[in-house]
């Protein structure tokens, strides 16, 4: 599936496209298709979020899980401080980046 | 040290004002995001994997501990409780919201402090030796030459679109303390035969994806002509740095295509060219200047310490430095707590090394290129107390210099531009090395690890280095050996084919089981390193 993040312009939050709007979560992501180029320039001239792109990822336990890993740190947080991520009460979280 | 003067504080305060409106343009939707980064660039804010980076300057590395206390309270308000120190002396905060960035800037200009030319292809924050005005090796106190570049580099005007960005470094001892050869502009603070202070150049070294050590161009430019030579460097440099490609266009390509003695001919000429314009401020400036960078008044007193205790006596072994009045030495707070990311410190830790500055060493501090903090002026009658109030803190690691003492930069748990982690590299190092108590037998040995090609973990450098790719989106570790940012500059070589996270630290260990089978008397690593070379290490790891 290809899915669609950038950065939040006023917080610089990693965020997600779910479809309508822009989530924190990517559990939220949704498969764009073939229309990630056409939203991602909607997106970005109403100037909302940063440097947006589309990426490959592939749908894991019902989640869509980034084919490369510098995606799946930015879906979480840093892996040295779970304590920052997204989910920080989630031991096995660190699991699903590496 | 160096305190503000009308102009420097007017000029930090209206760019507060400016980049305040710009952020609130970007937010109101009246610039695009290609029109705001060159401008959010200049004030050392950038986009990172996570939110806002701001990387604030730390000239020289010298701070005092109302700015120490200021860069605390930003982490609390505005980040999460932590900074990054960096391997140019700088700090960096991770978390940081657009809509504060101009409030972070004013709460900075209160306390002499800004992010002004920490990011673009402009002259960046002058770095130097962190134990500049203590170390008892020095020649002269290099700081008022960083500062009088400070001045001369800030807003130059002709200098703000270079090429590419461009790094300075300043010594002024015999022992390179500042990786002085691997900076675009490298100066050391000499004394000629004639007994006069001046200045030698070393230009067109550099780190990233081509390491080059930077040739000796000048070996002594007297200091009434100091600006102007620098000037004439950053002249042929700007007018012929390549432009067209990014990744040729620091000035260490320029003097390698053009040939250094080239390159020092073209400087020569424009240098005797500026030198009848007459752009060379007065030496009473710089007088001036070194007014703010007098000894402070040190007191006799013991100049031992009581080694009863084993862990204090190691800390102070390690972790000290010798100092030009000898009833004080050069303490080095370690950043590097076994298992620790390093550079990392909490707002409550900057909050008690800026207290702890305040009482022991007359209220200064150095950040280190290697991601530390000293107090520079410290009274060995002092060591104890001031070493069991950094135990406490976790911040009493006696490291200095060992295998623990790790330089990595924050790879890819932070940085857009990383291929790999470089942090949990360094933690497990750290820990195992630790663990299995060889740390103690290895005595100095640098490890560096960066987690892309820029170096910013200065990997090339590193007795060991470590450089973190991505193959096949799966990351992957080079390991390379004898490389060194001191006197000694060196480049590593790479010993062959990469590894994994697992693999690679298992490589460290059998490099330094090499050393220990292979050590002479007081070798260093290095020094074995570079008597018997890469081959036994080939073997061991690759056989």
């Amino acid at each position: 599936m290809k899915i669609l993040t950038g950065n939040d312009l006023k917080s610089g939050a990693v965020v997600w496209w779910d479809g309508s709007d822009w989530s924190l979560h990517i559990e939220d992501a949704v498969d764009v298709g073939d229309n990630a180029e056409s939203i991602m320039a909607r997106e970005e001239s109403a100037r909302r979020v940063n440097v947006p792109y589309a990426l490959a990822a592939t749908l894991t336990d019902g989640v869509p899980r980034p084919d490369h890993i510098k995606d799946r740190i930015r879906a979480l947080g840093p892996t040295v401080r779970p304590d920052l991520t997204l989910k920080p009460a989630d031991p096995e979280v660190g699991n699903w980046v590496i | 040290m160096y305190q503000y003067d009308q102009y420097d504080q007017a000029m930090v305060d209206a760019r507060v004002a400016e980049f305040r409106d710009q952020a609130q343009r970007r937010l109101e939707g009246k610039l695009s995001e290609d029109q705001f980064k060159p401008l959010r660039l200049m004030n050392g804010l950038y986009l990172q994997l996570h939110a806002y980076m701001l990387r604030v300057a730390i000239p020289y590395g010298t701070l005092n501990s109302t700015q120490m206390h200021a860069l605390a309270d930003i982490a609390d308000k505005y980040d999460r409780g932590y900074g990054h120190f960096t391997t140019r002396q700088n700090i960096q905060y991770n978390w940081i919201k657009l809509e504060d960035a101009g409030d972070i800037l004013a709460d900075l200009a209160k306390v002499e402090m800004h992010a002004i030319q920490t990011s673009g292809n402009c002259i960046r924050n002058i770095s130097s030796d962190h134990f500049a005005g203590a170390a008892q090796d020095e020649l002269v106190d290099p700081r008022p030459y960083a500062e009088l570049l400070r001045q001369w580099s800030s807003f130059h005007p002709e200098f703000m679109y270079l090429p590419r960005k461009f790094k300075i470094a300043v010594i002024a001892s015999g022992t390179d303390r500042a990786a002085m050869k691997l900076h675009d502009i490298g100066i050391q603070i000499v004394k000629n035969d004639a007994g006069e202070i001046g200045a030698s150049f070393f230009v067109g070294g550099g780190m990233g994806r081509t390491p080059m050590i930077a040739p000796n161009i000048r070996d002594f430019v007297p200091l009434d002509q100091l600006i102007t030579y620098a000037e004439a460097c950053l002249r042929v440099y700007n007018r012929y740095g390549r432009r067209d490609n990014k990744y040729k266009a620091r000035i260490k390509i320029l003097v390698h295509e053009l040939g250094a003695e080239e390159y020092t001919r073209q400087v020569e000429e424009e240098f005797a060219h500026l030198l009848e314009q007459g752009i060379e401020p007065p030496l009473a400036e710089l007088e001036r200047i070194k007014t703010y960078f007098t000894d402070p008044a040190f007191e006799d007193g013991p100049k031992t310490v009581d080694r009863s205790d084993p862990d204090f006596a190691l800390w102070v072994d390690r972790n000290t430095h010798r100092h030009k009045h000898d009833s004080y030495v050069s303490a080095v707070i370690s950043l590097k707590p076994v298992g620790g990311i390093p550079g990392d410190a909490t707002a409550e830790q900057m909050h008690l090394m800026a207290d702890l500055a305040k009482e022991y060493s007359f209220d200064e501090m150095r950040v280190m290129h290697t991601q530390n903090v000293v107090l520079p002026h410290v009274k060995i009658a002092d060591l104890h107390a001031l070493w069991a109030k950094l135990d406490a803190a976790d911040l009493g690691t006696p490291n200095l210099d060992q295998i623990g003492d790790i330089i990595a930069c924050p790879g890819l748990d932070y940085c857009s531009l990383a291929n790999a982690r470089s942090i949990p590299l360094a933690q497990k190092i750290s820990e195992r090395f630790a663990a299995n108590g060889k740390q103690d037998k290895l005595g100095e040995l640098k490890l560096k690890i960066s987690g892309c090609i820029n170096a910013c973990g200065h990997h090339h450098a590193g007795h060991i280095g470590i450089l973190g790719v991505d193959k096949k989106g799966v990351e992957n570790y080079q390991l390379s050996l004898g490389g060194s940012e001191a006197e000694d500059t060196a480049l590593g070589k790479i010993t062959g084919r990469g590894f994994d996270e697992a693999g690679v630290i298992d490589a460290v260990d059998t490099v330094t089981d090499v050393y220990l089978q292979h050590k002479q008397g007081e070798e260093r690593f290095l020094d074995t390193y570079n008597r018997i070379g890469m081959a036994p290490f080939k073997e061991a790891l690759y056989d």
